[in-house]
């Protein structure tokens, strides 16, 4: 796939090294989460039975753990490590150093937390509410996860400051950039997770404590939880802002204009944590709807994305002599499946966004709050927009730090993969959607629920979703295939890492856009004005907290 | 930083009906009172059977209140109690709820009724029941092996 004459700039091995060894533990993730993800399908069409004692909310466990939280966080680490090494330039051995401690942090922590899973220790679903508690050692590998993330987060913001060090002045490169905001979002969002984890959970699992505050603790969970979409979703935009344009042989329409929106998804993406918890008790409804409204800035730097991606399609398209409204699209390399792959990405964004302006609308939520309309829309935005573009990147990124390139018969097999993958995602989303709406709830096993008339209604659904989960099975068994191939197989050569130019080369990006104590600071601030009062109330008018309970 | 003439169109006109989205749901909540249930009382949940109202689960009828009557549920690992009662039609009714032990969803499928349940809180809704039929309640929130197995029964009945 390599027609270009530049010189290719590679990413050094040592640090091609460090991205491979995430990756390899991103993928294992995909198809154990995967697998799990088709049974809970199975098992919910109601015509399957799992074997030899294994219990679907077991299973559903592993399948959120391991792909909500392990294998996305692998890969995105991996993915902004390559991404500043190529862009800022290869790694000091102390930021090396650092990003390999990090990883082996994290995968003793998920090796734990896995070990706990299988043992049936931990059945509390990726997002461990309490009183339900799991053994100590899930909590203590969740936390070595979380701090092995913020050594490989160490790592890119020293590789950040070493490039400004040298470069006084300058504006950093777009993706360098754009995988720091990323980051700092991640380091300020885990905060809440880690002391929920380290100061309440913990303890309380060792006995240390007999009680714990489980408002508290939601709170905490979903001050990182919604940042957490946002982390998943960044690294995309990086590829949909920097990548995607010199794929297609087209120009980033504005270098500064893409880093305004990543500033503002770090801004916004943070103080909205309520937005999950609208319908809860113990928080006000005034503080709800002030962090609805804050949940909704996010929507002027999608509009701003959206404009940017679809503004580079049009001027390339026309550049190469297209005529007429739509005449455009004809010129994009749908046969390239870095591009298509992607895009299919883009697309299923349209109805994700939607869905999620419909979530976190204050009273639409009452509709749809924990039905199975939820699990839909976020297999939609992550399980789509956001994988397919992470496989996107794969395609192209794997070869190119194992030495290897994409042949033909590959990029063939990648496009099935993702058609596939649209299809599988049409029926199981579309179902759940539907599902959602007549009442069907979100994580639970096969019911009848006493042979009530609404249930059985939503019986059809259930196959429908199998039936999508399945041939989302099959797309993953190809991704696998591919990627091995790519790791091992694929012919030695020069695969490209293609990183875009911006359209206009004379403009540069105001310095105000990389002051961290400005944007920090705001960010401080409008944590503390969303959070800090309906925080305190929670506090003070706390009542006496829970013990633990093991009911699976 | 230079903005593209059509991009300053589309952000204005983005910006323009978010404002109006925005205002659309927040007339609604605080003019017209739809605001999501968001109750701020508390209980020992240890003692949540012995508790007003929570001694007296089922269907109450009230004077001199907003609403007819309360319908007050309990909720534990894994049923509610009462696990069916029967409501009139047309009758508008504060439902009142809240758990013994862990966190449980309390939906009732095909209404609006939906809010979460958490130990040390009681959670509140007044709905009116305008349609005649079987709505099934469901615990949307996990809870343990037989979550899925929990549920109950509003009948509403002319």
């Amino acid at each position: 796939m390599s027609s270009f004459t530049e010189k290719i700039k590679k990413v050094d091995p040592r640090d091609a090294k460090l991205g491979m060894a995430h990756f390899y533990v991103a993928f294992i993730g995909l198809f154990i989460g995967g697998m799990a993800g088709l049974l809970q399908t199975l098992v919910r069409s109601g015509q399957y039975t799992l074997p030899a004692g294994i219990g679907y909310y077991q299973l559903l466990t592993l399948h959120g753990v391991v792909l909500a939280l392990v294998m996305t966080t692998y890969f995105i680490m991996g993915f902004q490590l390559v991404a500043v090494s190529r862009t800022a330039g290869t790694l000091s051995n102390k930021q090396r150093t650092t990003a390999w401690i990090g990883f082996w942090l994290m995968t003793i922590g998920t090796v734990m937390a896995a070990v706990m899973i299988l043992l049936n220790e931990a059945s509390v679903l990726y997002t461990f509410y309490a009183p339900l508690q799991a053994h100590a050692l899930f909590y203590v590998g969740l936390t070595l996860v979380i701090a092995g993330s913020w050594l490989g987060s160490a790592a890119i913001i020293m590789a950040y400051v070493a490039w400004r060090k040298q470069n006084p002045g300058q504006p950093s490169p777009l993706l360098t950039f754009m995988a720091l905001v990323n980051t700092l979002m991640w380091v300020v969002a885990t905060i809440g997770v880690a002391s929920t984890v380290l100061f309440q959970l913990l303890p309380w699992s060792l006995g240390i404590v007999e009680r714990v505050d489980v408002a508290v603790s939601r709170t905490l969970f979903w001050y990182f939880g919604h940042p957490l979409v946002y982390f998943w979703l960044l690294p995309a935009y990086m590829a949909w802002y920097v990548v995607v344009p010199k794929i297609i042989g087209g120009k980033i329409f504005s270098d500064s204009l893409a880093r305004l929106s990543f500033i503002l998804f770090l801004l916004f993406s943070i103080p909205v944590g309520f937005h999950h918890q609208l319908m809860e008790p113990g928080i006000d409804a005034a503080w709800k709807f002030l962090q609805v409204v804050l949940t909704f800035l996010v929507i002027i730097p999608s509009l701003m994305t959206a404009f940017s991606l679809f503004a580079t399609f049009e001027t390339f398209g026309r550049s190469k002599g297209a005529t007429g409204l739509f005449g455009w699209l004809k010129e994009l390399p749908w046969g390239d499946a870095r591009f298509l792959i992607p895009f299919i990405g883009m697309l299923s964004f349209i109805p994700g966004g939607a869905g999620g302006i419909i979530n976190a609308s204050n009273q639409m939520n009452q509709v749809v709050h924990n039905t199975i309309w939820v699990t839909g829309h976020f297999h939609l935005t992550v399980a789509t927009a956001v994988i397919l573009t992470f496989f996107g990147i794969s395609y192209w990124l794997i070869p190119h730090l194992t030495g290897r390139t994409l042949t033909k018969a590959m990029n063939k097999l990648a496009i099935l993969q993702g058609v596939l993958w649209a299809i599988g995602m049409t029926f199981m989303s579309g179902a759940m959607h539907a599902a959602g709406l007549l009442g069907a709830p979100r994580r639970s096993a096969f019911s009848e629920y006493g042979g009530a008339a609404q249930a059985a209604e939503w019986i059809p659904y259930q196959i429908a979703q199998a039936v999508g989960g399945s041939i989302l099975f099959i797309a993953i068994i190809l991704v696998l295939y591919i990627f091995i191939n790519l790791a091992f197989f694929a012919p030695k050569g020069e695969e490209e890492f293609p990183v875009g130019e911006a359209a206009n080369l004379a403009e540069k990006a105001p310095m105000v856009l990389e002051n961290w104590k400005l944007w920090l600071g705001i960010v401080v601030l409008l944590i503390a004005f969303a959070y800090t009062i309906p925080f305190i109330d929670l506090i003070e008018n706390a009542p006496i907290g829970s013990k633990g309970y093991k009911l699976w | 930083m230079h903005i593209h003439k059509f991009e300053k169109i589309w952000l204005i006109f983005g910006v323009a009906t978010l404002l109006v989205f925005l205002s659309v749901i927040g007339v609604s909540a605080f003019y017209l009172g739809n605001q999501p249930p968001s109750c701020l009382a508390t209980i020992n949940p240890e003692k949540v059977d012995t508790t007003a109202p929570f001694d007296k689960p089922g269907l109450n009828k009230v004077e001199g209140k907003e609403w007819d009557y309360e319908l007050v549920f309990v909720a534990s690992a894994f049923n509610y109690t009462p696990g069916e009662v029967e409501v009139p039609l047309g009758a508008k009714v504060k439902v009142i709820a809240t758990t013994k032990d862990v966190v449980h969803g309390f939906n009732a499928a095909g209404t609006n009724i939906n809010m979460m349940l958490e130990p040390g809180y009681i959670s509140e809704l007044v709905t009116t029941f305008d349609k005649a039929g079987e709505f099934l309640i469901v615990c949307n929130e996990y809870c343990g092996a037989g979550h899925h197995l929990m549920s109950s029964m509003i009948k509403v009945v002319e």
